[in-house]
């Protein structure tokens, strides 16, 4: 493949044709504020704060969306390209309500992070802000679109990622949002609540519903597991405070599923800790009620009555049904608990349902 | 599945049976967006109108239990029209005469009187199938659930053989597994005729590899499954039984059968998260941990071992299901001395050969898609690359067999069950998880407004759907999603437990109960 | 035989044309002329103020503002007895001088039509008529007797540069869609036009279809295309409804669809209707839009000569620009480039609008002068007030004031100058035009039509917008000035796409030529052109008053008071500065204060 060199703040970087200016130079380590980029997403070159002076080039160009080209010479952090990058965050910040202390997004919000970055303390621009009513319509997601910067990732995500296009752009000049069709809520639409635009929002426009007020993000112990609902087996994250799994987010490393996930991966947790779960070993009175056992004399009694029954009517007079929804090394166990310890192959489970 | 989730969306012709995928497998069911989105051609047969057919450039929707007359009179035009790959047939196959032969009268004027698809697009299929440069089929339930479920499955793999759509990357053989171990269980053994890595218990020296390995005696006699363990419990000789994480009772066909069944035993063990229906009619109930509260391995759908990791502790007193059997092994009398699970797959991985080369920290990362024989194996993509686990890739000469209960003037109308998208299996998870349950509280059952019509049903009236061996009360809903005389609800909801309707009848083979048809009348309530 | 040639354009049909035809025709029949007079229904000729027009051939007889009544003296004196009606004839502004010829009259006088030519001189729904004037020679010599190559070539030597935008050079731009390798490739023509005030595209569909068509029908042979989209706002029925009758006619004989004049060429014409959105008169929002998506623009590159319409190679330029094409085959490129200045070749169709005489649409040389195309074309200012600035380019382009008068319209003058030629609106402004309200409409057009994709334009637009309104609210600070200059800046250099780029035009210019108006509204509290609400006050000058009443019986906000025959007075409190009382006022006395002036009311 062949390759191209340029300058960037005057770093020699060769990177293979067709990459992007902003790729160029985080393979040289500088970093490029964006709002709107994703690598797994289309590039729109939509936000602009990722813009930078190239040598000869009219206008400061969007470096996501320019291609290095061979002898370019870019500056990212010259006098003009910081100024607009403040104008550009100024402009978002004049119209985001400024509630991170609430926010659950606090922590992890690219907004917040560039403005701290740039040091934009206040928006410049006084004037109007959106005051739209917050779309609660659902029990999974909640849009705050007085906090929706407009980047079009949520769109593209469920476009790109869910092939769905159950929201898109709406409206034009200030008053352009993100809407379902005829701007139902989300509830109302044909959304199927997959939360892929909620792993995509770069701020607090779209947050897990369950999870708010759980804990913030710097709280949360993050565990990489699988999901426990069909075979597809997608990379989840449980994120755990306190001892509780309080949600589940995606990660862009998801290895069968990349950040996408269903409505039940995503948001089908809170069975964990339901108050139903059962706690003790339980015992069969003979009135038919159940009630509570230590391990010791459950166990026991189990023992003597499969002991019972293998002695009286020998071993194939017992079975196993094993679990779809267990770990192999439970199941492996269950296997040799029926084979090597009842005496029986008769072990079955539910693949056929 | 022979090939991987991610191939899908590089296939050129995808022919998705019998799989209502974007409900049950929602993420997958992206890659299938994705290849359609870069021009492959969708094929969807389904009775039913899913979201994934109105996706397709073609949707079949053939009558409930015709896929055998279809899928073999595709074969019918592939041989017919010489589209069949002869080098593949002859150097990686065997019994391709007989299959020629069964199929011989199968042309898709014959299968279109079977199947009401019109024998034009069953032609166009076929020559889409076998002429596109990487096609693959995709199936679950909607194949499998059949006496003829077997046979089903094998006409699929006699079509990828014909072509050599099998064996390269984005084709093959796909069935999309629908829980997340179900195919780690049956690579773990929890089958009624092999052990771990599908080594049948009848073979002698598979036998005595494992009697060596746990120094017992084996039995040679494969076992019962759980179909099969149900009548046994329901006429006696089977006398206890230990359940784990199941709930036949709401999943299993004919409900009452079931419940008679559990109830004769003399002693019964569930061991389960939630106190379920089945747990109800235990005589001990153990509780076990959640997903979240252990450390182990699942096997996805395309054989890929991924870490599963413990996040929280189990509530009160609850346990790894490992080391409940541990305890319970340890108390009949047989150590089980495991320090953790890691422990355990290092036993996996001596007996069963495709986990050879698993341990946990090769799993870190993505995780090993099996076979994966040794610990410099990089685990396997696709499957039967170069050559079929048997050899040569065996043809199986099938045919077409009704449903074991069909519509008649009784019982006119045919159910089928399957899933929603909200929801999972038996509901224990689902519906006490708080969005789901609130988002999808109830149960309805699909009318096509033809039927509708005819027994003056309007949409969200109460009707009671009957069956010979049970009936309940649901809630219509009156859609062109199902075809006439087809009605369909999900098995999610103990309020409307539609295997208290379904039947019993298994495919001979597989053990597979028809839970995709039987026969039954449809009434409004009041 | 004669012809009576009636303007059916949009315009004309507005102000009566078809009654007027019906009655022609009910008339020539009662009297017996139908079989001699044939009454032919053209597009429009341009001039649609003095609509409906009528002329009479030969002869070139221009009768304007005909009504129905109007139609038996037609009959009666000029085409049974050729005698021309006086009153029927347009008098030449300022001289008041009756003009009977068409080609007399100075509006036309000045103007070279190349594309406009046809313009009510034909019948639009008439393809034999288009083919009576050379229609279609243009495209049968490319087809017959010169390659694809050859094609471009001429262009590239005419000259021709896009009418559209930003003027890019077409030939090169077909070049580039005809090296980009593809088996399938696009012709798009842009009938989107949407700058306020401009409609010489509509004017061209309307009138001369056939030209537009043969045009795009070079194109498609020259870069290999066998396949082309109109997008035609939806808002232009009678274009619409004009263009798929020339299609079907057009279909009909052979200029369409296979095998093209027996030359193996293929190439078929489809209508795409928008819906309305300014923004989608941008090429890449204009293609995305046909795509079915909601019309945004998308980064270039990839330009559309690359990757346009579902990603095949395409070449988009405007109805224009394509009518410009059939006249250069015809006549040669070297022809072409002879009109025009240097690097601006040919001619330009300017629509003429604000506060001038001859409003309409004037096609001239380019490198002609503003002066003589707002004085000789338009015939001047409006009730002989002064000039102040003329915005051309539409909300893109820029206001230039009369300094600059002198300024060759071309091209690169004009974006030298901070405007641009756009697509040839041209708003004349007078004394009583404050610029810094223009400057406020255009940002609410901008912002308002802003497809909301990219940060600067959608809320850089905002906040520039607010602060205009804020200055002419008297509300405004001198730091407002540089807030407006560098979030302009900022939006020009960031902006995504040509419109958001070029949004800040306006105040750019405004504040380059008229920075004394925006320092007045701050520091005085004065609007000097008395515009802008906030900042004036009405007041009835006492010694000039003779309480006449009228204004007080006008002023719907009971603002006025005085008795009959004494001075009257305006209550500041109620008035709502609707200006109704100064039409009224014969005598003259009632003023616009602003600024300092208004402490006069105060005391």
């Amino acid at each position: 493949m062949s390759t191209v060199t340029l300058t960037i703040d005057g770093i020699k970087v060769t990177v293979p044709e067709g990459t992007t200016v902003l790729e160029a130079a985080r393979q040289a380590g500088i970093a490029i504020p964006t709002l709107c980029h994703d690598p797994e997403l289309s590039a729109p070159g939509a936000c602009r704060l990722c813009v930078v002076e190239i040598q000869n080039m009219r206008n400061l160009p969007a470096s996501c969306v320019t291609t290095a080209a061979e002898g370019m010479v870019v500056s990212t952090c010259s006098e003009t390209v910081v100024e607009a990058r403040r104008t550009i965050l100024e402009l978002l910040l004049a119209n985001h309500p400024e509630d991170c202390l609430t926010c659950a997004k606090s922590g992890e919000c690219a907004l917040q992070d560039y403005a701290y970055q740039y040091g934009v303390r206040k928006a410049g621009f006084a004037g109007e802000r959106h005051d739209y009513p917050l779309d609660e319509s659902n029990p999974f997601i909640v849009r705050d679109l007085n906090k929706c910067i407009l980047c079009g990732k949520c769109v593209r995500a469920c476009d790109e990622i869910q092939g769905r296009t159950v929201i898109n752009f709406a409206f034009r000049g200030f008053a352009t949002k993100v809407a379902t069709p005829m701007d139902l809520p989300l509830g109302e639409s044909d959304c199927v609540f997959c939360g892929s635009c909620i792993s995509v929002c770069p701020v607090g426009a779209l947050t897990p519903k369950q999870m708010l007020g759980t804990g913030r993000v710097w709280e949360m112990r993050k565990v990489r597991t699988i999901c426990p609902y069909c075979g597809t087996g997608c990379t989840i994250e449980l994120n755990v405070k306190d001892g509780k799994v309080v949600g589940i987010t995606s990660t862009p490393e998801g290895t069968v599923n990349g950040r996408a996930l269903c409505v039940k991966g995503r948001f089908g947790y809170n069975f964990i800790h339901h108050p139903d779960r059962l706690t003790a070993p339980l015992i069969k009175q003979p009135d038919g009620s159940f009630r509570e056992a230590d391990w010791d004399e459950a166990i026991a009694l189990v023992a003597e009555k499969f002991g019972a029954i293998k002695t009286a009517h020998g071993s194939d007079a017992l079975a196993v049904m094993a679990s779809a929804r267990c770990t192999n090394e439970d199941n492996f166990l269950a296997n040799k608990l029926a084979r090597a310890v009842f005496g029986t192959n008769n072990i079955d489970h539910c693949a056929r349902l | 599945m022979t090939n991987s989730v991610k191939e899908i969306a590089g296939a050129d012709f995808i022919l998705a049976i019998g799989t209502n995928t974007t409900e049950t497998h929602p993420v997958l069911s992206l890659q299938i967006r994705q290849a359609v989105k870069k021009g492959a051609t969708l094929v969807v047969a389904d009775p039913r109108r899913t979201e994934l057919a109105v996706l397709a450039e073609t949707h079949i929707q053939q009558r409930p239990g015709s896929d055998l007359a279809l899928l073999n009179a595709m074969a019918h035009v592939i041989i017919a029209e010489d589209l069949w790959n002869r080098e593949f047939v002859q150097s990686r196959t065997e019994g391709f005469e007989e299959v020629k032969a069964a199929v011989a009268n199968c042309t898709p004027e014959w299968a279109a009187e079977i199947t009401g698809v019109p024998a034009e697009t069953i032609r166009q299929v076929a020559r889409g199938y076998a002429t596109s440069p990487r096609s693959t089929i995709l199936y679950t339930m909607g194949i499998t659930q059949h006496i003829c479920g077997t046979d089903n499955v094998l006409a699929i793999a006699n079509l990828a053989l014909l072509t050599g759509q099998i064996g390269r990357e984005s084709t093959g053989v796909n069935p999309l597994r629908g829980q997340n171990n179900v195919q780690g269980a049956c690579d773990m053994g929890a089958l009624p005729n092999v052990y771990p890595g599908y080594q049948p218990v009848a073979d002698g020296a598979v036998r005595e590899k494992f009697e060596r390995a746990w120094g017992v005696p084996l039995s040679p006699n494969p076992g019962l499954t759980v179909g099969e363990m149900m009548d046994a419990a329901h006429h006696g000789s089977l006398k206890g039984m230990y359940i784990i994480g199941e709930n036949p009772v709401l999943s299993d066909p004919h409900q009452q059968h079931v419940r008679e069944a559990l109830e004769h035993l003399e002693f019964l063990v569930v061991q389960d998260i939630f106190l379920t229906e089945t747990a109800q009619l235990a005589d001990v109930v153990l509780p076990a941990a959640s997903f979240a509260e252990k450390d182990g391995t699942f096997a996805n759908t395309e054989r890929r071992v991924q870490r599963v990791r413990k996040a929280v502790e189990s509530p009160g007193l609850a346990l790894p299901d490992w080391q409940i059997f541990a305890r319970v092994a340890n108390a009949m009398g047989y150590p089980f001395n495991y320090s953790g699970p890691e422990a355990i797959m290092a036993e996996i991985a001596a007996l069963t050969p495709q986990y050879g080369g698993i341990t946990y920290p090769r799993l870190e990362g993505d995780g090993l898609q099996w076979p994966c024989p040794s610990h410099d194996h990089p685990g396997t993509r696709f499957l039967h690359g170069e050559k079929f686990t048997r050899g040569l890739g065996k043809f199986h000469a099938v045919s077409h067999i009704p449903p074991a209960e069909v519509p008649d003037t009784e019982y006119p109308l045919m159910l089928s069950t399957g899933r929603r998208l909200m929801h999972y299996h038996t509901g224990t998870m689902t519906r006490r998880a708080r969005g789901l349950a609130e988002f999808y509280p109830s149960e309805h059952l699909e009318v096509h407004p033809e039927d509708a019509l005819r027994y003056g049903i309007k949409d969200g009236d109460l009707v009671r759907v009957t069956s010979r061996r049970g009936q309940i009360e649901i809630q219509a809903r009156v859609t062109e999603m199902v075809q006439p005389g087809l009605v369909f609800t999900s098995f999610h909801f103990w309020e409307a437990a539609i295997n208290a309707l379904t039947n019993t009848a298994r495919d001979p083979k597989a053990k597979i109960p028809e839970l995709k048809v039987c026969a039954v009348k449809l009434e409004r309530v009041g | 035989m004669r012809r009576v040639l009636i303007c059916a354009g949009t315009g004309c049909v507005a102000s009566g044309s078809r009654k007027v035809t019906a009655r022609l025709k009910e008339e020539l029949d009662r009297q017996g002329l139908a079989e001699q007079i044939k009454v032919v229904n053209t597009g429009c000729h341009g001039f649609c103020e003095q609509g409906p027009i009528v002329i009479v051939e030969p002869g070139d007889i221009f009768y304007c503002q005909v009504q129905e009544k109007d139609v038996p003296d037609i009959v009666a004196k000029t085409l049974a007895n050729g005698e021309v009606v006086d009153r029927l004839l347009f008098k030449e502004p300022g001289s008041g001088q009756a003009v009977t010829r068409y080609h007399d009259i100075h509006f036309y006088a000045k103007q070279q039509r190349l594309v406009l030519k046809n313009c009510g001189h034909i019948d639009p729904e008439n393809l034999d008529e288009y083919l009576a004037v050379e229609g279609y020679e243009g495209l049968k010599r490319a087809l017959t007797t010169m390659t694809r190559e050859q094609v471009i070539e001429e262009v590239k030597l005419s000259g021709l540069r896009g009418r559209g935008g930003a003027g890019f050079p077409t030939g090169v731009k077909w070049e580039f869609a005809y090296n980009s390798p593809g088996d399938k490739k696009y012709v798009v023509c842009n009938a989107d036009e949407g700058d306020p005030g401009a409609f010489m595209d509509r004017s061209i569909l309307e009138g001369d279809p056939h030209a537009v068509i043969e045009g795009m029908l070079i194109c498609g042979y020259a870069i290999g295309a066998d396949e082309g989209y109109i997008y035609v706002r939806a808002e232009y029925p009678l274009a619409t409804h004009r263009l798929r009758v020339a299609i079907a006619q057009a279909t009909d004989r052979g200029y369409l669809g296979e095998n093209i004049l027996g030359t193996g060429f293929n190439f078929k014409l489809k209508i795409k209707e928008g819906a309305g959105a300014f923004v989608c008169g941008e090429e890449t929002a204009l293609l995305t839009s046909i795509e079915g998506n909601r019309g945004m623009p998308r980064v270039r590159p990839p330009f559309p000569a690359v990757k346009g319409i579902w990603e095949k190679p395409t070449n988009i330029n405007n109805v224009e620009t394509f009518a410009n094409v059939p006249v250069i085959l015809r006549k040669g490129g070297s022809w072409y480039a002879s009109i025009g200045t240097e690097r601006s070749k040919g001619t330009k169709v300017f629509a003429l609008t604000g506060k001038i005489i001859n409003t309409g649409l004037a096609e001239v040389p380019m490198g002609i002068t503003m002066r003589e195309i707002i004085f000789d074309i338009g015939g001047g200012i409006q009730k002989g007030k002064e000039f102040k600035a003329v915005q051309i380019g539409g909300p893109s382009g820029g206001c230039l004031p009369k300094e600059l008068l002198d300024l060759p319209v071309d091209y690169d003058s004009l974006t030298q100058a901070g405007a641009m030629m756009g697509s040839g609106g041209l708003v004349v402004m007078d004394e009583t035009t404050c610029m810094v309200d223009v400057a406020r409409f255009f940002l609410n057009f901008t912002q308002k039509e802003s497809c909301g994709k990219c940060t600067p334009c959608r809320e850089g637009t905002k906040r520039m917008l607010e602060i205009l309104t804020r200055i002419t609210e008297g509300k405004g600070e001198m730091t407002d000035i540089e807030r407006l200059e560098r979030l302009a800046k900022v939006v020009k250099n960031t902006a995504l796409c040509g419109l958001g780029q070029t949004a800040p035009n306006p105040i750019l210019t405004t504040l380059r030529y008229f920075r004394d108006e925006y320092e007045a509204h701050i520091n005085e509290a004065s609007c000097p052109a008395r515009v802008c609400k906030e900042l004036i006050t009405y007041w009835i000058h006492q010694e000039k008053c003779n309480g006449c009443t009228r204004c007080a019986r006008s002023c719907a906000s009971s603002a006025i008071a005085g008795a009959a025959k004494q001075p009257h007075s305006i209550d500041p409190a109620k008035c709502s500065k609707c200006g109704v009382c100064i039409e009224k006022c014969r005598q003259g006395a009632i003023v616009k204060l602003t600024g300092k002036e208004r402490q006069l009311v105060k005391h």
